[in-house]
């Protein structure tokens, strides 16, 4: 089990961590991986926490229940920070990917005993740029990627220029956005 | 050649659907199920379907004109979840004993109440004894492959009893995996072309369905559909062992996992059985012979099949997805028993409900339940049933 | 009359011979079953007094009155289980009704 990899999205009703992770086990599925994409259902409300989970490993997987001590944690959405446990569980030697504006060092403070990696990407800023809307979930998925290691930048890049140039067939302008959406998020993740 | 794909569990049944093209759907929308019938409508919409597909006001009668068509001489399918599932049951005692082969897709979630849209298998165990068969998947293939296989098992004109295709609300309804489907053509020919030999809509050899069963037919007309029941298991594997020969995906009426030399084992239905494999190869790893027997079908009841898996076990956990409120524990806990009985085995069994309304059935949750299997096995008492993750003080 | 493809079946069958479901088969047939052992009060028809109106025929619960070329014959007993609405409705007096006409 040591080869799987588990993510746990966490976001607001609304904000796409459910997309998110269905992208994630779009592109992992591509890589030949085994991938689950899935997220805790309730009777949700638009801006309510949701969690969002993947699996992805190179041998089938089998287990069904929900992600307790995941190796990367995103938090889609920084105000969920206090009120939700983000780290809860978060494996020694995990990744904690943050959506945030702020200062590495500024959102480091907000997790006083956490002393694992910790990365930062402005994905809002980042799909206002280049998508013209707050669009967090490809910026994000882009450093989900990278974080994870999954994949290798280029391969990335082409694999997402195929299911854009599918998605968006009917609006081509859209592509080249999100294309760049992806690449300057890849660059732009910072350690913290 | 079959093809890799990524699917959620939904939208594996209803591209089973698809390839098998059945000539009338009726259906009501409720969650989980929701997205089968809407799958199923966007397909016709894209013309890849010709599928009638009949928008009714209920349940009920989603399941009647299920029914109806049917009887005329055509497939009909339909798909239901929890309270909507609860609104057909009238209805499927007469599909049953109409002997209509339909084919339903059964989102398994809690029947309320409290109201709850969660997994449990409160809604398909509150109706096992109406004559329908019930196949349980433990993720997005086993559903696409059973749904597959459903018309097949059921149109047999051995068993001529409708069929229930069940997965799990959510925890595979809703979660994208990997899943190998087969192209259509290869698809739609094992499923085959319905020939009824008897339908309402046949001029030339007119019949009556769903006559009155006065007293002096009705026990002799009851015993006919438990020996359509009997035939089934022979059915259900004839055709399991025809859709592996074509796509190397065996099945059977329950699933052994590492029990050839268990001592210990657990026996589930459904999506926990995945978790409870992986529980098992950690358990191995670390010496403990534990194994588990995952239930497919629990409508026929493989009590035979059941025993012998279990004959050499010391002690077996008996975990269901429903609490019968009895006093005295679970269905599946009661007729497994009740099969262990029969065929004199000697294991000592407990009985967990478990998992009810979505609650999470984790791997540590597994060693837990093999923890107290060695204990019973060592002589310790137990409770004949009890919860497990419920919060206790 | 068409063949009754049920007749092999009866209240002493065993259970082996039941079709599935119970399904009838051949349709139709419940001309097979003599209702008109049930009736213990019978209409008469008076040939001489009937106008051919076919008010009766219609009301006929129980198709008990055949019409063949647009004329009403005598009843069919088999079946009649004496109800008496023919004779209720028609105008002429074509039909009497009682336990003396018993048929």
């Amino acid at each position: 089990m040591s080869n799987t990899i588990e993510i746990r999205w966490h976001g607001r009703g609304g904000q796409g961590a459910k997309t998110a992770s269905l992208l994630l086990a779009d592109v992992a599925f591509t890589q030949g991986m085994y991938v689950q994409g899935f997220p805790e259902y309730g009777p949700e409300r638009m801006g309510a926490p949701i969690t969002a989970y993947n699996r992805l490993s190179h041998t089938p997987l089998r287990i069904h229940s929900n992600i307790y001590t995941p190796d990367i944690v995103v938090v889609v959405d920084e105000t969920l920070i206090g009120p939700v446990d983000v780290t809860a569980g978060l494996k020694e030697g995990g990744a904690l990917i943050v959506n945030s504006r702020r200062a590495p060092e500024e959102v480091r403070a907000e997790f006083p005993g956490y002393t694992g990696r910790l990365y930062i990407i402005d994905a809002k800023s980042v799909s206002l740029r280049n998508i013209g809307r707050n669009m967090p979930n490809t910026p994000l998925l882009s450093t989900v990627v990278k974080v994870s290691g999954i994949m290798e930048a280029e391969a990335f890049f082409e694999n997402m220029r195929g299911s854009f140039a599918h998605k968006f067939a009917s609006k081509p302008e859209v592509l080249e956005g999100n294309m760049k959406a992806i690449r300057e998020a890849w660059e732009e993740v910072v350690t913290a | 050649m079959s093809r890799r794909d990524r699917l959620s569990g939904n939208e594996a049944v209803a591209n089973a659907i698809r390839q098998i093209n059945p000539d009338v759907i009726a259906a009501f929308p409720i969650t989980p199920s929701t997205e089968i019938p809407q799958y199923v409508s966007l397909f016709k919409a894209e013309g890849k379907i010709d599928t009638e597909f009949v928008t009714v006001e209920s349940e009920h009668s989603a399941i009647s004109a299920t029914a109806g068509a049917e009887a005329a001489g055509v497939r009909a399918m339909t798909a239901t979840s929890s309270a909507g599932f609860a609104l057909m049951h009238e209805m499927l005692y007469v599909v049953a004993s109409d002997r209509l082969p339909v084919v339903m897709a059964v989102v398994n979630r809690a029947l309320t109440g409290p109201i709850n849209i969660n997994n449990d298998h409160s809604d398909s165990m509150g109706s096992r004894d109406c004559g329908w068969m019930q196949l349980y998947s433990e993720n997005a293939q086993e559903a696409y492959d059973n749904m597959l296989m459903a018309h097949r098992i059921a149109e047999d004109p051995e068993v001529l009893l409708p069929i229930m295709i069940c997965q799990d609300g959510f925890i595979t309804s809703h979660a994208v995996e990997n899943i190998v489907l087969e192209d259509d053509e290869t698809a739609k020919a094992f499923v085959g072309e319905y020939k009824p030999e008897h339908f309402l809509l046949n001029p030339g050899k007119p019949v009556a369905y769903g006559p009155y069963g006065v007293s002096p037919y009705y026990m002799e007309l009851k015993r006919t559909q438990t020996e359509a029941m009997n035939h089934a298991a022979a059915v259900i594997q004839k055709v399991s062992k025809a859709y592996g020969d074509l796509t190397g995906r065996y099945y059977d009426l329950i699933e052994r996992y590492r029990m050839d030399d268990a001592e210990l084992a657990c026996v589930c239905i459904g999506s926990s059985a995945g978790t409870g494999k992986a529980a098992v190869d950690v358990l191995r790893e670390q010496g403990i012979k534990a194994g588990l027997v995952k239930i497919r079908a629990f409508r026929p009841f493989p009590g035979d099949e059941i025993a012998d898996a279990l004959k050499h076990v010391e002690a077996v956990a008996i975990m269901d997805k429903t609490d019968s409120f009895s006093g005295n524990g679970g269905p599946l806990g009661a007729e497994v028993r009740s099969a262990l009985y029969q065929h004199k085995c000697k294991a000592e069994t407990i009985n967990y409900v478990y998992g009810l309304g979505g609650r999470d059935v984790r791997v540590e949750d597994f060693y837990q339940i093999f923890r107290q299997l060695e204990d019973i096995a060592d002589g310790e008492e137990a409770p004949a049933w009890r919860y497990i993750g419920v919060r206790e003080r | 009359m068409k063949e009754n493809l049920m007749k092999h079946i009866s209240e002493k069958s065993p259970w082996q011979d039941m079709t599935p479901g119970g399904i009838v088969l051949g349709g139709g047939n419940s001309v097979d079953v003599r209702t008109g052992d049930w009736r213990t009060v019978s209409p008469k028809f008076h040939a001489d007094k009937c106008r051919q109106c076919l008010l009766c025929f219609p009301v006929c619960p129980d198709s008990s009155i055949p019409v063949v070329d647009g004329k009403r014959l005598d009843f069919d007993y088999d079946h009649c289980k004496g109800c008496g609405i023919c004779a209720a409705v028609c105008p002429f007096g074509a039909i009497t009704f009682g336990e003396e006409e018993q048929a």
